[in-house]
């Protein structure tokens, strides 16, 4: 962390930094810290179902685990899309266990160990438009792969009075094509938002610790600590809340896929 | 005046929708206890709904954040 003159950067955190740099063809795809802790959610993933998957049929406790998640999203999943939406269980959980464990590892205190730094993946635009993206491409893809061009039925949706047919179509055209941009931009900005007050919180602790005047480590330090395990806790909350809503968002757009309106 | 003191202050007037969002909110959640408390058998069956109206109504709060980190580090 950048700490010249007193002022710790809260941008810092958040910068990309190659590992092992490599160029091909003139393209920088640089193995960077990034990639790393994508690596580190996916082990962190894997190890998870692996502990789950041996069907036996009392549980253990790790089993019961991972049956609590993969039965919550298959629940999720099944009560908005409806018998149909079976198929689209594997997608939803995947989409789900990542940017969970991906914000949960970007909450990890890695920092105590010198030269180390977590880096929350999902804290890039770059990253959520991806998810974003697979999310609304497989809503376009099933869409017009089940209805063919009575997909479009979407955008008039029933009882349309015909004297508002020049408008409703619009609209609801308009808050399609806006779902991907709200999805990525939702998680992008709640991670975002949230890593950056963290680091203002812990900038208030050490810089109180490290001022001149003795009486600014009690007054200023100690309530901005209090204050910041309250905010850390709230934080992850929040990450597992944005797992929620974006798995819940995704189920709903499907629903509008498979069922049309 | 200053170009870039109009950037902090447009910054700062960014964070007044952070507030609102907080009040939308705040509104999504006390109105689902209303009616939980009124029906508890009822409230199990609308938490989807009820996160669907949290993240609509806290996208806005979040967009007011892009727009005031747009305004210190991009504009």
């Amino acid at each position: 962390m950048a700490s010249e003159g007193g002022k710790i950067d809260p941008m810092h955190q958040f910068m990309i930094e190659p590992i092992a740099p490599l160029n091909l063809a003139g393209y920088d795809i640089s193995f960077t810290n990034s990639s790393l802790f994508m690596l580190i959610v996916l082990g962190t993933i894997w190890l998870f179902m692996l502990g789950g998957m041996k069907r036996d049929l009392v549980p253990g406790r790790w089993q019961a685990a991972v049956e609590g998640v993969s039965g919550f999203i298959n629940n999720m999943v099944s009560t908005s899309v409806g018998p149909e939406g079976k198929a689209y269980v594997p997608l939803v959980f995947s989409l789900f266990m990542f940017i969970l464990v991906a914000n949960f590892v970007g909450m990890m205190p890695f920092g105590i160990v010198p030269g180390v730094h977590a880096f929350t993946v999902t804290s890039h635009l770059t990253v959520t438009a991806v998810l974003a993206i697979l999310s609304f491409g497989t809503v376009l893809v099933v869409g017009l792969w089940k209805h063919k061009l009575h997909f479009f039925s979407l955008f008039v949706p029933h009882g349309t009075p015909w004297w508002l047919m020049w408008l409703i179509p619009f609209i609801e055209l308009f808050s399609f094509l806006i779902r991907p941009f709200s999805l990525a931009l939702r998680l992008f900005v709640a991670m975002t938002a949230g890593h950056v007050l963290m680091k203002v919180l812990a900038g208030f602790v050490i810089n109180g610790l490290n001022a001149d005047a003795a009486w600014v480590a009690p007054v200023v330090s100690l309530p901005s600590f209090i204050l910041m395990i309250g905010i850390t806790m709230l934080e992850l909350l929040v990450c597992a809340i944005q797992a929620y809503v974006f798995a819940l968002l995704t189920s709903l757009y499907i629903n509008d896929a498979v069922n049309l309106h | 005046m200053d170009a870039e003191a109009a950037k902090l202050i447009g910054a700062g007037l960014a964070a007044i929708g952070a507030g609102l969002a907080a009040g939308g909110v705040g509104n999504v959640f006390g109105s689902f206890l209303q009616g939980a408390l009124r029906n508890p058998a009822a409230a199990d069956g609308q938490q989807g709904r009820l996160f669907i109206g949290f993240a609509a109504a806290e996208l806005l709060g979040l967009l007011a954040f892009v727009v005031a980190m747009i305004l210190i580090f991009v504009a």
